[in-house]
């Protein structure tokens, strides 16, 4: 076996993808965080004053707040001095109106990154808004989508053209206080995407943000917040990506989703940004806070992730089950190697009656990766008959590495029903056996266990991401095994 | 002049008055180690929710009171006080401490194998403290925790039980631990400290009592050391009055092949926490830590585990369940800590609570923390009621809807009992504790 270890090693040092970086001319901020770099960053994007205010309200409320230091992650202090708030592709003249104005090099990079917007705005399917640094360069099918009512735009551009809306639901499931980098994002988000869908409107495909962080010592901050109204339903692709660099990137977002009376929304995400390399220098600090509220009955939201990338990710995609009957699901694969560190789990807070939730959780361990499930289920006392299913699964790949789990339970209603269970194990050597001696190489048996570990999960992605995702664990766990 | 003293500051001012008349006082190590450990308290102080390990346990109502040490002189209550904490049909070495102190006159030991001590350890520390010198504190959980900090400032006496290489206990030692306070406020701070040496066999009982419903305190904090292919069976058994407050801490290491076994029971108190830590430091260790606790009216009982594997081929198994009436709450925190370089480690846990009124809640916080790959490890947690169909099932078979009722809630406690080998210390629980949950009938009446 000793020649076949040494491909694998080869093949577990694969390299990172989209470690290109793209040489435009970038307006960019000077590092630095205080009220003034606020201002500046409102006042280039033009917003009305309850942004700005919104803003310094967030910034005032963060000087107060300390870094959180619970997680199980390890990195040195940030300095949060260092870090630029603001990026964005230099425009030419007013910025582009349509594709076709886009700066060349930009859709370049996106080509490169396999999302190629033009052939996307032909081929039926998904509509893009992608977001290269901290700026929202172009949106797909928007004129499509505009004819059914459903708003797909960049934040930016939901400020002034819908300024009514954001004002009403903004900060309104994580608040500008909710925690240090939520407060952070509040105050210097610069854009991400905003989504709308009508009372009771379907809306026909897949809406797809990529994210790209691309210049230096810059932080992105981008807001997503899709609301999802009466009896509508949307589906939400988020794809990330970074260049290779040595030194580590913040990259702090929030997410909100509101879903009202029957409506559902199903968020997905792969997470690829730059994971660092194999001595955990450089890498993408990934420092998330996502949210929904199911605001009305049988309102039902979904979570998928697919965490394979960063430095050290930190994020909680958590469902507030407030309306009666509502339902909260939370899918998720993470991997970690190499020096990764990974602590991301769900919360799943029981409010109304009826309410029901689902978290199936899938950590993958390879080289000196460390992985950590974190959740909270509770069920408060109004929660009748509330019902939650948990089940955490380990693999772990190679003596080095660390799986963990740390669940909080916490029911105040005796009607409630709520299971817990994990499990922690390794590819064994028999099932390994099993497969090579059909003539399955170890590699691709170890790929074909993992995926069947991960099976629940990739179930749950829509087509084009469960690919992607089977072929990035594909590359990042062959020749684990030794 | 209590109006310029710090919460906790009492403690210091106690110290002061009493550390000349503890046990060992004259010996120099176990002097320095009372005040080592009282500067530690006045460094750290009670924990707070604050702290992880206390999230859901408020220690503040202890901290905010000023509890005052218990009297040496206990009153010797009359033998007919004891009888309903006497385990029937078991024959045992018996040891009984008022207020945290051997009470020789209530005890009966009895003949013991050669070599055995089972006495109080206040004994040990006047006449030969030098035998205990490098075992006391060795896993005690001073240094993060203020209670243990203040149990060793105030170490007086507690059960000491020595078992040399090779030496096997027939006969199980039952410890009762009484407080004969009447009054609010005391606080007793009993230490024990088990050491078998290897290949010993021992089976400690200890009670927890109070003679009055009195807010007293209980500060335990307990060691037992094995030895090589040692095996120790430990039961708890918690009776402690519903206004008693009771924090106990229990530090256990297990060499190679060493096996403990712990049981706790808790059916009192008002505020209890059990911290129970393990060590399986050898190869081949093995530990299973099981629970029951029943809980009703405002009883808040906190079950605390910590179990590091270090080594190769250990395997720790939980198994805790409860029951929860009217305002109760209970917690359980299970960590299992797999060391790098401990491969085979085999680790089960179950937590499994029955919710029985609106009111009560149950928190659970079951971890796992892993560093190395060939390891089995497992948690399992739920919360519920009473299984509907199993309800109509009894029910259409002519039986009432209580009887029914008392009938599924006592199988799923009898689950834990089950697991105890010792028939006489199982009959004994099941008097107790199916009287409680069976509102006074007897199973056989109820089918």
């Amino acid at each position: 076996m000793g020649t076949s270890k040494q491909n694998l090693d080869e093949l577990i040092r694969k390299d990172y993808e989209h470690g290109f970086v793209t040489d435009i001319e970038a307006d960019t901020v000077p590092p630095g965080l205080d009220e003034d770099v606020v201002r500046a960053i409102s006042a280039k994007k033009g917003e009305p004053e309850f942004m700005l205010e919104w803003r310094l309200r967030a910034y005032r409320h963060w000087t107060t707040m300390r870094e959180p230091e619970w997680a199980h992650v390890h990195y040195p202090p940030l300095d949060f001095q260092a870090i630029s708030y603001y990026s964005a592709p230099k425009a030419k003249g007013a910025g582009p109106k349509s594709l076709d104005e886009v700066d060349p090099k930009l859709l370049e990079t996106y080509n490169k990154l396999g999302i190629p917007l033009k052939e996307q705005e032909l081929l039926a399917g998904v509509a893009v808004d992608a977001v290269f640094d901290s700026v929202s360069v172009a949106t797909t099918f928007k004129d499509k989508l505009a004819g059914m009512g459903i708003i797909f735009c960049s934040f930016s551009e939901a400020v002034h053209e819908h300024p009514d809306l954001v004002r009403k639901y903004l900060g309104s499931v994580v608040p500008h206080t909710d925690n240090f980098y939520a407060s952070l994002n509040s105050a210097v988000f610069s854009d991400g995407s905003f989504v709308y869908v009508p009372k009771g409107v379907r809306c026909p495909m897949e809406l797809s943000t990529y994210f790209r962080i691309n210049a230096k010592n810059t932080g992105q901050f981008e807001r997503t917040l899709i609301i999802a109204d009466e009896g509508s339903y949307v589906s939400y692709l988020e794809g990330c990506t970074a260049p290779q660099r040595d030194e580590n990137q913040l990259h702090a977002a929030v997410v909100e989703l509101i879903a009202l009376k029957d409506a559902r929304i199903k968020y997905s995400t792969v997470q690829n940004w730059y994971p660092g390399d194999e001595e955990g220098r450089g890498g993408i600090y990934n420092f998330v806070t996502k949210r929904g509220a199911c605001r009305g009955a049988h309102a039902k939201i979904s979570w998928t992730q697919v965490e394979t990338g960063s430095a050290i990710t930190w994020k909680y995609p958590s469902v507030l089950l407030e309306g009666d009957h509502s339902v909260g699901e939370f899918y998720s694969v993470a991997l970690t190697n190499n020096r990764q560190q990974a602590d991301t789990g769900t919360k799943m807070i029981h409010i109304g009656r009826n309410t029901r939730s689902t978290i199936v959780s899938k950590g993958i361990s390879a080289g000196r990766g460390q992985n950590a499930y974190r959740g909270l289920v509770k069920v408060l006392k109004g929660a009748h008959d509330a019902r939650n299913y948990t089940r955490c699964d380990s693999l772990l790949i190679g003596p080095r590495c660390g799986a963990h789990t740390f669940p909080y339970i916490e029911v105040r209603n005796p009607t409630a029903q709520v299971e817990h269970e994990a499990t922690t194990s390794k590819i064994s050597e028999d099932q390994l056996y099993y497969c090579m001696q059909r003539g399955i190489s170890a590699e691709d048996a170890v790929s074909m266990i993992v995926n069947g570990f991960c099976k629940e999960v990739f179930k749950e992605l829509p087509m084009e991401f469960a690919v992607e995702a089977q072929k990035l664990l594909g590359i990042s766990l062959e020749g684990s095994v030794g | 002049m209590s109006a310029v003293m710090e919460p906790g500051e009492h403690y210091r001012v106690d110290f002061e008055r009493l550390c000349g008349d503890l046990p060992g006082a004259r010996t120099p190590w176990v002097r320095r180690r009372r005040e080592a450990a009282l500067a530690r308290f006045a460094e750290r102080g009670f924990p707070t929710t604050r702290d992880e390990a206390w999230k859901y346990t408020d220690p503040g109502v202890i901290a905010r009171r000023a509890f005052a040490p218990a009297p040496a002189a206990a009153p010797v209550p009359a033998p007919e006080a004891l009888e309903p904490f006497r385990i029937k049909g078991l024959d045992c070495h018996r040891l009984v401490f008022l207020d945290g102190r051997l009470a020789p006159d209530l005890s009966d030991v009895g003949a013991l194998p050669p070599g055995v001590v089972a006495g109080g350890l206040a004994r040990t520390l006047e006449e030969a403290p030098d035998s205990v010198e490098d075992r006391l504190g060795r896993y005690a959980g001073d240094e993060d925790n203020g209670f243990a900090a203040l149990n060793t400032a105030f170490l007086t006496d507690g059960v000491h039980l020595h078992l040399p290489p090779g030496a096997v206990l027939d006969r199980p030692v039952h410890v009762l631990h009484l407080s004969t306070g009447a009054g609010d406020g005391t606080v007793v701070h009993p230490r024990n400290l088990v050491v078998a040496g290897a290949g010993s066999r021992a089976v400690l009982i200890e009670t927890y009592a109070g003679l009055h419903e009195a807010a007293c305190l209980t500060n335990v904090q307990t060691e037992v050391l094995l030895g090589e292919g040692a095996r120790v069976e430990h039961y708890k058994l918690q009776q402690e009055g519903d206004k008693a407050f009771h924090i106990a801490d229990t530090g256990v290491y297990l060499p190679a092949r060493a096996r403990y076994r712990s049981h706790v029971i808790d059916a009192g108190g008002r505020l209890v926490r059990n911290e129970i830590r393990v060590r399986l430091d050898g190869a081949g260790s093995e530990c299973v830590l099981n629970g029951l606790y029943l809980l009703g009216a405002r009883q808040h009982v906190d079950n605390h585990t910590v179990i590091d594997h270090l080594a190769p081929e250990g395997t720790s198994r939980e198994y805790y369940k409860g029951v929860l009436e009217g305002h109760s709450r209970s917690v359980f925190s299970g960590k299992v800590i797999v060391h790098p370089g401990a491969r085979y480690t085999d680790a089960l846990q179950a937590n499994h609570n029955l919710l029985l009124s609106e009111n009560a809640e149950a928190d659970i916080r079951p971890q796992l923390e892993i560093y190395a790959d060939d390891v089995k490890c497992a948690h399992g947690a739920t919360v519920g009621r009473l299984d509907p169909d199993a309800l109509y099932y009894l029910k259409s078979r002519a039986i009432d809807e209580d009887a029914a009722r008392s009938l599924l809630i006592y199988a799923f406690a009898n689950d834990v009992l089950d697991r105890l080998p010792l028939e006489p210390v199982r009959a004994y629980l099941e008097r107790t504790l199916t009287a409680r949950l069976l509102h006074g009938r007897k199973v056989e009446e109820l089918i």
